[in-house]
């Protein structure tokens, strides 16, 4: 035992030598934080997003260096899988890393990394104009009155349909409800993305918000999801499932499974995001090339409300050049970025004039559509709790969906796991 | 032993259902039925992901159970240096995979043997705490290393990955390694001190070489949880390129949309890590089954 | 081989008598004297796989298990400008009767609610997947140690599985899984295979046989290589049956081999993620332990911290339980030389 012993302490000797490393480590890259001069911070920066899945980083980096040789951006390129992009973000800031300067966040990270102190409020010597964005992609920014980053790219549901079998779209739930009648043998008449996942949070939250209820107030915390409008939200998808209008297999839809049954002639409708356009245009085993539109999303009086996509770029609080980030902020909202990101990458803008572009809308014949769904776009609930609130709303919808549950039980348990959540 | 000559092509593993009298042709039919069954059950999954790895992306779903649609484009676009690094993965992968298992056979054999051979108290101690090594969730383990790592300014290195995936290795390593040292004929090794040889020369000249089969085993099981590992090598690269493996550049995998999971990139990219080690570790198969048989008689 | 065959020495049939339990073998006897110096000699040796796992394992753990006895940042409420207050203070076990309390009152949705069932979850996979993995990994090692035409190839076959990283595998499942893949089209079936639980549950538990049988059978083969030949010779001139042979020589003499990969196996399984969590994402009666504390991780680290420490626990009884139960114990041969 006593050699044992002497190995465990000598193993202890060296875990500790080792966390003596960690606090002299430590301090040394702390120096990121706080308020340094503005005028002081400038510099090279990086820029840090998700895996380039559309060839968008030359053109952008391009377009920024050659105006600012001296603060060259580099962009580090995560996963492409956007949890992993959320643990590398909050790791990084956990170490205080001066290495990441402007991050790219998904609109529904953003007030988690606020509340926690991650991100520069772009207020004071750091605001940022927002004339000209869409109102819904500035809101998502938005975290207790205070604009933590710029909005950088947007996204927004729509719904595509079968114009060979339904000559004009439907606007309400319960039009298009009678068109599934039209649907031929075999096809099912609707579906959006019901597997257990954060896609199903956001189908859920269109209806809810389409039928003109809420999940939590404003103030990012108080859930407000027991109501009669939020219930007869989610019974358009429950009762799709019960009724058939969905097809029983949606229950596993992602994007792209709802993407491929659309896509192989087996839906008359489809909830989506406006990436499936091109697919659904030029893919080799695509059987409705031609013969679908698009429309904005339906609701239960009139068209309904999209979730809101998207990513906005803010500024680390650990980083050095704190300035140069800003003014790539201003330059991402710039109508030169903006009219790139849609151009090269096929991104939805946030700047509400590029829609108009003829030249674009010639390019993405969806465009006037999507715009008119992001304006009526509204914002997952913008809270530091977002983890919890949207484990929630999969959790018991999906269970809804199944009829394990009623929608009355649902939304009640919605309700209680989001006040636990937020410590109310 | 008259047995043994009525099955002398059989000597390397006797005791494989040799024929009996009455039902010869039914040991036949069995084995052949077996044999069926396990390349149906290993294959024909590999097979579909094969079949999906040369259509094009724009047939992506189309499930029809033979090639259709063929084309190489997914192998090009996954070494397409522009948009993956594929190549640069794969050299990682078995640099990392290699150093990892030469420093793990090595620290094991010492733990081993002096667990499986040598007399002293607290042993069922240290057996348990190495066990326990393998028993924390390792998704738990992620964000302590990665702080780790950061404050030893390691992040990024190769180091990174190596040294935290010796130490995940060691647990089984050890176990293994001590379970086949027991069973050595440590007798002979005793022999060659008492003829004058130090421990040190026993060991290599004579355990060694008996034992050669264990350490191959154990090699490749280490080996390929490296290959394998995904949770630790999609963060302690911290993004770099240079220093990522496999598993880290698939996870990078890209379609037109982060929505779009390329499938059939994937799958290129499955069939790509997949046969060069099955290769490999067929060469190091034969080294265990003879080594093993040899080892077993002596012993 | 065929040579050494032949000097077959009477010893190894003595070795297998003495794994048997029956009678002396003289090889024990020199292991009885501990020698001075052994001690030191076996501290250096062990101390360079010690450090290494202390320090990598050990240090993470230790960090683990005191930030989950401390207030997260996450938990520790906002403040009226809307920031999280400074957490960090001693909280004692809060985290832990979270876990354990509200697994029975917290409304579904929430974390705790999913904690017994997790627990449920988790052991039925491990006990499905090892269960299904020894058989069929006995199988693939008897067949790769057989002698006949093609071996080579059934060995390469039975590897492939093992050979592709388990991220692949996991894709590769769920795009045969899918409504629309590949299975329901051959099978000619409409089953919404991830879409319920006892389906969902199935796939997990197939796509992880198919994936790790592998490595048991590589173990088994291993064990099954050091059984000696005139044992079977024998057996069979007494008239057993391929059966009988198989139950009474072939599975006490690999029994070591087995219990240590099913050890193995089972530590594995019990903190199983990837697969479920990229088949199903823990829908549909598929959350283990280490799903859930992924979830946990994203909202509060350190009572993420507490339900790894839990789970650490409950993984170390049923491995305490394996050992003294199944006799789990690869110095078993000492151990019996020692008490003779």
């Amino acid at each position: 035992m006593r050699h044992t012993k002497i190995a465990a302490i000598a193993g202890i000797a060296v875990a500790s030598m080792v966390l003596a490393a960690c606090g002299g480590g430590s301090g040394k890259s702390g120096s990121g934080g706080g308020s340094t001069d503005p005028s002081n911070s400038r510099g090279p920066i990086t820029f840090v997003q998700g895996k380039d899945t559309s060839g968008i980083i030359p053109a952008i980096t391009k377009l920024w260096n050659d105006a600012h040789p001296d603060e060259k951006v580099t962009v580090v390129q995560q996963t492409d899988q956007a949890d992993q992009q959320h643990d590398d973000l909050v790791q990084h800031f956990q170490t205080k890393d001066a290495g990441y300067d402007v991050v790219l966040v998904d609109v529904i990270w953003t007030a988690e990394f606020a509340a926690k102190g991650y991100l520069v409020p772009l207020k004071g010597s750091y605001a940022l104009p927002t004339t000209g964005l869409l109102p819904a992609t500035v809101k998502a920014a938005t975290y207790a009155g205070t604009l933590y980053a710029a909005p950088e790219t947007s996204d927004g549901g729509l719904l595509y349909y079968r114009k060979d079998l339904v000559p004009t779209p439907p606007t309400t739930w319960d039009e298009m409800i009678a068109d599934c009648k039209k649907a031929t043998a075999g096809m099912g008449c609707y579906a959006g993305q019901f597997s257990q996942y954060e896609g199903l949070t956001v189908n859920a939250a269109e209806a809810i918000n389409s039928a003109g209820g809420v999940i939590v107030k404003d103030d990012g915390k108080t859930p407000d999801i027991d109501t009669d409008a939020a219930k007869k939200g989610l019974d358009f998808l429950v009762n799709g499932f019960k009724q058939g209008y969905i097809p029983k297999a949606a229950i596993t839809y992602q994007e792209e499974q709802s993407r491929a049954a659309f896509q192989s002639g087996q839906l008359l409708f489809l909830r989506n995001w406006p990436y499936v356009y091109n697919h659904l245009s030029n893919d080799g085993d695509s059987k409705v090339k031609g013969k679908f539109g698009v429309a904005p999303l339906p609701g239960l009086t009139g068209p309904g409300a999209s979730s809101l996509g998207g990513h906005s770029a803010a500024i680390s609080a650990y980083s050095d050049h704190k300035q140069t980030a800003l003014e790539f902020l201003k330059f991402i909202d710039s109508e030169e970025a903006q009219k790139t990101f849609l151009n090269v990458g096929s991104l939805a803008p946030v700047l509400a004039s590029t829609y108009s572009d003829p030249t674009l809308v010639a390019k993405f014949p969806y465009l006037p559509t999507l715009l008119k769904g992001i304006q009526n776009a509204v914002p997952r609930p913008v809270t530091p709790f977002y983890p919890k609130v949207t484990q929630a709303i999969e959790q018991n919808v999906y269970t809804a969906l199944q009829g394990k549950t009623t929608v009355d039980t649902a939304v009640k348990n919605i309700q209680s796991a989001i006040q636990t959540a937020a410590g109310g | 032993m008259t047995a043994v000559a009525e099955h002398t092509g059989n000597l390397t593993s006797p005791h494989e259902f040799p024929p009996t009298r009455r039902g010869i042709k039914w040991n036949v039919v069995g084995r052949y039925v077996g044999i069926v069954f396990i390349i149906l059950w290993c294959l024909l999954p590999f097979y579909w992901m094969a079949v999906v790895s040369f259509r094009q992306v724009g047939y992506t779903f189309d499930s029809t159970p033979w090639p259709t649609h063929v084309t190489f484009s997914n192998f090009t676009a996954a070494f397409d240096t522009s948009k993956n690094h594929f190549g640069r993965a794969l050299i990682n992968s078995i640099i990392i995979g290699t150093v990892t298992t030469a420093v793990a056979m090595v620290v094991g054999v010492f733990t081993a043997y002096a667990l499986a051979r040598l007399q002293f108290r607290g042993k069922f101690f240290v057996l348990g705490l190495i066990l326990a090594a393998a028993m924390f969730p390792g998704v738990a383990l992620l964000t302590p290393l990665f702080k780790l790592f950061t404050q030893l300014h390691l992040l990024g290195t190769y180091e990174a990955l190596i040294i935290p995936y010796i130490a995940f290795a060691l647990p089984l390593s050890i176990y293994t390694l001590t379970s086949f040292f027991s069973e050595m004929p440590w007798e002979l090794e005793q022999a060659a001190k008492v003829d004058g040889a130090t421990p040190g020369q026993a060991f290599r000249l004579v355990i060694f070489p008996l034992c050669a089969p264990g350490l191959f085993t154990t090699a490749i099981l280490v080996f390929l949880a490296c290959w394998n590992e995904f949770l630790l090598a999609s963060v302690l690269p911290n993004g770099k390129a240079s220093v990522a493996p496999v598993t880290y550049a698939i996870a990078s995998f890209t379609g037109s949309d982060p929505k779009v999971i390329p499938y059939t990139s994937i799958m290129a990219a499955g069939v790509v890590v997949t046969i060069p080690l099955v290769i490999v570790v067929l060469l190091f198969q034969r080294r265990i089954v003879s080594g093993l048989t040899a080892g077993g008689v002596k012993g | 081989m065929a040579d050494t065959q032949e000097i077959q020495p009477a010893d190894q049939a003595g070795s297998a008598g003495g794994a048997d339990g029956s009678g002396p073998n003289p090889r024990f006897a020199l292991r009885n004297k501990v020698k001075s110096g052994e001690g030191r000699l076996a501290a250096r040796l062990i101390a360079p796989a010690v450090i290494l796992m202390l320090a990598v394992i050990g240090y993470p753990v230790v960090t683990a298990v005191w930030s989950s006895l401390h207030l997260d940042k996450a938990d520790a409420g906002l403040n009226p400008q809307g920031f999280f207050e400074v957490g960090g203070k001693w909280v004692g076990f809060k985290y832990y009767t979270y876990w354990f309390h509200c697994g029975s009152t917290c409304v579904p949705g929430t974390t705790g609610h999913d904690f017994y069932p997790a627990i449920g979850q988790t052991l039925l996979f491990t006990g499905a997947t090892v269960f299904f993995e020894v058989i069929l990994g006995m199988i693939f090692a008897l067949m790769m140690n057989g002698t006949y035409k093609g071996r080579g190839l059934v060995r390469a076959v039975i590897l492939v599985p093992w050979a592709i990283p388990t991220a692949v595998t996991a894709q590769l499942w769920k795009f045969m899984f899918d409504y629309q893949g590949i299975l329901n089209k051959v099978l000619h079936t409409n089953i919404v295979w991830l879409g319920n639980t006892g389906t969902a549950r199935a796939a997990v538990v197939i796509a992880d046989v198919w994936k790790t049988t592998p490595f048991i059978a590589l173990l088994l083969l291993a064990g099954l290589q050091v059984i000696p030949a005139d044992i079977y010779e024998s057996a069979r001139v007494d008239g057993a049956t391929a059966w009988q042979r198989f139950r009474q020589i072939t599975l006490p003499l690999v029994k070591p081999a087995l219990l240590v990969a099913v050890l193995f196996r089972i530590l594995d399984v019990l903190r199983i993620y990837d697969l479920p969590q990229i088949l199903t994402g823990g829908a549909n009666g598929t959350t283990t332990l280490s799903i859930l504390v992924v979830r946990e991780l994203r909202s509060s680290p350190n009572n993420a911290s507490a339900l790894s420490t839990i789970t650490f626990v409950l993984i170390f009884v049923v491995a305490f339980l394996l050992v003294k139960v199944m006799g789990v114990n690869v110095v078993q041969t000492e151990a019996r030389g020692a008490k003779k």
